[in-house]
């Protein structure tokens, strides 16, 4: 089961390797993890990727919340949120297929972020599986480059539903 | 006289600092980066600062200072290699919940990361270890990071912190003032239980016909070992303990059924497999106590109470958790049952235990003569009753003390359990030793164990500590020789140190001890005599002991109760 988790940590010096090492350190998968500052400047948001058996996600919020740093973690699985991706996709860009191409990124919406007569490099903004599909139609051109930022998301209404530290009170 | 409001430099602040936490005693060994403290500790009056003779000494003597007291223990080491050589107490302080705070002395700001002499990334070391870390660069947050730090090491569920100084900010200065108060946005313990969760537990005390016990270190470290005794003396429910929580409760007591898992008493064993209700106090289902988790009391109602909630479903699903402080949750369920108490009658859950303790009791051989480790063990108990702090290493002697030492008192039992660390016998006696003058305090090592730390012999002549160092040597890695003789086909593969072991008394003579020793149970009891009445320094104890002996009954790595053996030759006897 894949689950998104957003962490708020206090803005500190090692506060994303603390998160890194205690998933590596318990072997729970990442399989993306973003972050930046909030709208409070000592405050930052980590949006992280995970998956595992319910016990083991179980475990990855309370070890979350464990962590001196971490202020808030928040199951956005859980809850009505919008999730959202960026890529830059940097694809060949010869005669005879431009126009091909340019049509594949007019229907994803994406935007030119750079162009030669040789390449060309695509933003595309979205949930994951839009950006995989994406990359699926251009890469019969052939990809050059793929950069992706990972998860970013917020839960849609106001309300946080697990609060730090009362995760397991019945 | 109180410096609040002085302008102080960072060395100043930290010996102020540690005098607001009430500290006055640390372990400590100098080096380049923190000398400036040294310098001011030179003319201190309030800190007692105790010079080890490896670092790794000092963060385990801290420890058995914890252990024996409940206050933080504080180290002090210089950087690079003073402050690796900590790693191996700070990953023990960790593993099992001990309050630390570790101040390191690191190389000037400028120069970390340029790979500078006696540079090591100790807070990137140690963050898997530690409770939390800080590395203090500007003077201004020197104090608030060392309130802090005592804060988080003893609060909630206690753990190591450590605090990297570089040495230019010990030098800056800046006006001394300790805060009051910590408020950390990210950290507040839970302390009270959900009151709906202990009703529900009292509900499952009403009804069980056969309830146990499960105490771990929580309840010490908590001091609820009162509330443990009337929760158990309420109905005459059987206690076990985990190695952690040997002492919570008197083993002396009827009602205690000593220690479970892999090397616990069959009896407790037993009584885990077939309860119908199992709560759990301040214990984290350790694969060395659950052995296989899917038929660890597989037909208990499972009861939790950690003041940890990651310490809840980890390894074994309960079906009631209560997260809070065990003194406070076992008062609240205290009240809650004195409403409306337990009426049930156990005698027929007793009966089942009486007959697994008479079907196999503890036992070992005491005719032929030979001196065994059981026999040491059983005529310290006999001597002190339970009034030592007996601090013990790892190995077999490690379990066998948990056989046949009866420990009655909470903080009375000390010993590396979660790392499992070898040579943390010796250190943490000594440090226990600081702040124990009331008992004896015992340390107990296997030969092996005893060599990994011994140069702490040292420390404790130097200050005339009245430790008792015991060492039960059978010439071997022992606890590595059983599994060889039972999992490897008796390969006994580089545990045999009978050829290379020094002479102990001679070792004891020269670092300033004084040194006995004996392969005679005729001679154990005098010998122990001796070994007691000595007060005026450390003395060495070497109990020559039979090589062969293996620790029973073993529930083998991963097994159950179905795998239990309890003699060498005849496994599976019973079940
Ligand atoms: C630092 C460390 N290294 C290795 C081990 C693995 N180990 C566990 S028990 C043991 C043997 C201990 O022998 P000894 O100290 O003589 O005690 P005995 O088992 O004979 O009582 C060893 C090597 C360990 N626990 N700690």
């Amino acid at each position: 089961m894949k689950k998104i988790i957003s962490v708020l940590v206090e803005n500190k010096f090692g506060a994303l390797n603390r998160v890194a090492t205690m998933f590596s350190g318990r072997g729970f998968n990442i399989h993306s993890i973003s972050i930046g500052v909030t709208e409070d400047p000592e405050v930052s948001r980590m949006t992280i990727v995970t998956s595992g058996e319910a016990n083991i996600l179980d475990q990855i919020i309370k070890q979350l919340n464990r962590l001196i740093d971490t202020i808030k973690v928040v199951d956005l699985s859980a809850e009505n949120h919008v999730a959202r991706e960026l890529a830059m996709i940097s694809v060949n860009y010869q005669k005879g297929i431009r126009s091909e191409i340019m049509n594949i990124v007019e229907v994803f919406q994406g935007k030119v972020v750079d162009i030669t007569i040789k390449s060309i490099t695509i933003e595309v903004t979205g949930p994951p599986d839009k950006i995989d599909a994406f990359i699926n139609m251009v890469s019969p051109y052939g990809i050059k480059e793929v950069a992706r930022s990972g998860l970013v998301a917020l839960k849609r209404e106001e309300q946080v539903v697990v609060r730090k530290k009362e995760v397991h009170i019945a | 006289m109180s410096q609040t409001g002085k302008e102080l430099n960072g060395a100043e602040i930290f010996l102020e600092s540690l005098r607001k936490e009430g500290v006055d005693t640390i372990f400590g060994y100098p080096g380049g980066a923190v000398l400036g403290i040294y310098d001011k500790l030179y003319d201190c009056d309030f800190i007692h600062h105790i010079l080890v003779r490896h670092e790794q000494g000092a963060a385990h003597m801290a420890e058995g200072y914890a252990k024996a007291t409940g206050k933080v223990g504080v180290v002090l080491v210089t950087s690079g290699p003073g402050a690796t050589n900590t790693v191996t107490g700070i990953a023990d302080a960790y593993m099992d919940s001990i309050p630390l705070v570790v101040f390191t002395g690191q190389v000037p700001s400028k120069l970390i990361g340029n790979d500078a002499f006696q540079e090591a990334d100790i807070v990137g070391i140690t963050r898997p270890i530690t409770k939390h870390n800080f590395l203090v660069k500007d003077v201004e947050e020197l104090a608030s990071t060392i309130k802090k730090a005592f804060f988080i090491a003893s609060t909630g569920r206690p753990g190591p912190v450590l605090i990297d100084m570089p040495k230019d900010m010990l030098a800056k200065t800046t006006r001394f003032v300790y805060p009051d108060q910590v408020d950390i946005k990210g950290y507040k313990p839970t302390i009270s239980g959900h009151s709906q969760q202990i009703k529900k537990a009292a509900a499952a005390f009403r009804k069980a016909k056969r309830p146990l016990l499960y105490v771990g270190g929580g309840v010490v470290m908590a001091g609820a070992h009162r509330e443990l005794g009337l929760l158990a003396q309420e109905a005459g429910i059987p206690v076990t303990m985990t190695l952690q929580g040997l002492g919570a409760f008197p083993m002396t007591d009827p009602l205690s059924l000593g220690m479970l898992g892999m090397h616990g008493t069959f009896w407790a064993n037993m009584a885990t497999e077939n309860c119908d209700l199992l709560v759990s106090l301040g214990a984290r289902f350790d694969d060395r106590v659950t052995g296989n988790t899917e038929t660890f009391a597989r037909n208990a109602y499972k009861i939790q109470v950690d003041i940890d909630p990651t310490a809840i479903d980890k390894n074994v699903r309960v079906d009631l958790p209560i997260v809070g402080d065990l003194k406070s949750v076992l008062a609240d369920l205290l009240t809650e049952l004195s409403e409306k108490p337990v009426q049930s009658d156990y005698s027929d859950w007793w009966t089942m235990i009486q007959q697994w303790k008479d079907a196999c009791p503890l036992e070992y051989d005491n005719h032929d003569g030979k001196l065994r480790a059981q026999f040491v063990l059983q005529k310290i108990s006999e001597k002190v009753k339970g009034q030592a702090v007996v601090v013990t290493d790892v190995g077999q002697h490690q379990m066998w003390a948990t056989q046949w030492i009866q420990f009655d008192h909470p903080r009375s039992h000390i010993t590396s359990g979660g790392l499992g660390t070898m040579g943390f016998s010796v250190p943490a006696a000594i440090g226990a030793a600081f702040a124990v003058t009331d008992r004896p305090v015992i340390s107990i090592s296997g030969d092996g164990g005893f060599q990994m730390n011994m140069q702490e012999l040292i420390t404790a002549a130097h200050h005339k500590l009245p430790v008792k160092f015991i060492i039960l040597n059978n010439s071997f890695l022992g606890m590595v020789r059983q599994w060889q003789g039972l999992f490897y086909k008796e390969k006994f593969s580089f545990t045999d140190l009978s050829a290379s072991n020094p002479d102990f008394v001679k070792v004891a003579e020269a670092f300033g001890c004084k040194g006995l020793s004996t392969d005679s149970p005729d001679e154990v009891d005098a010998l122990l005599d001796a070994v007691l009445a000595y007060n005026e320094g450390p003395v060495l104890a070497e109990f020559k002991v039979v090589k062969e002996e293996m620790v029973f009954p073993m529930v083998p790595s991963g097994g159950s109760m179905r795998d239990i053996m309890v003699k060498r030759l005849d496994p599976n006897r019973l079940v």
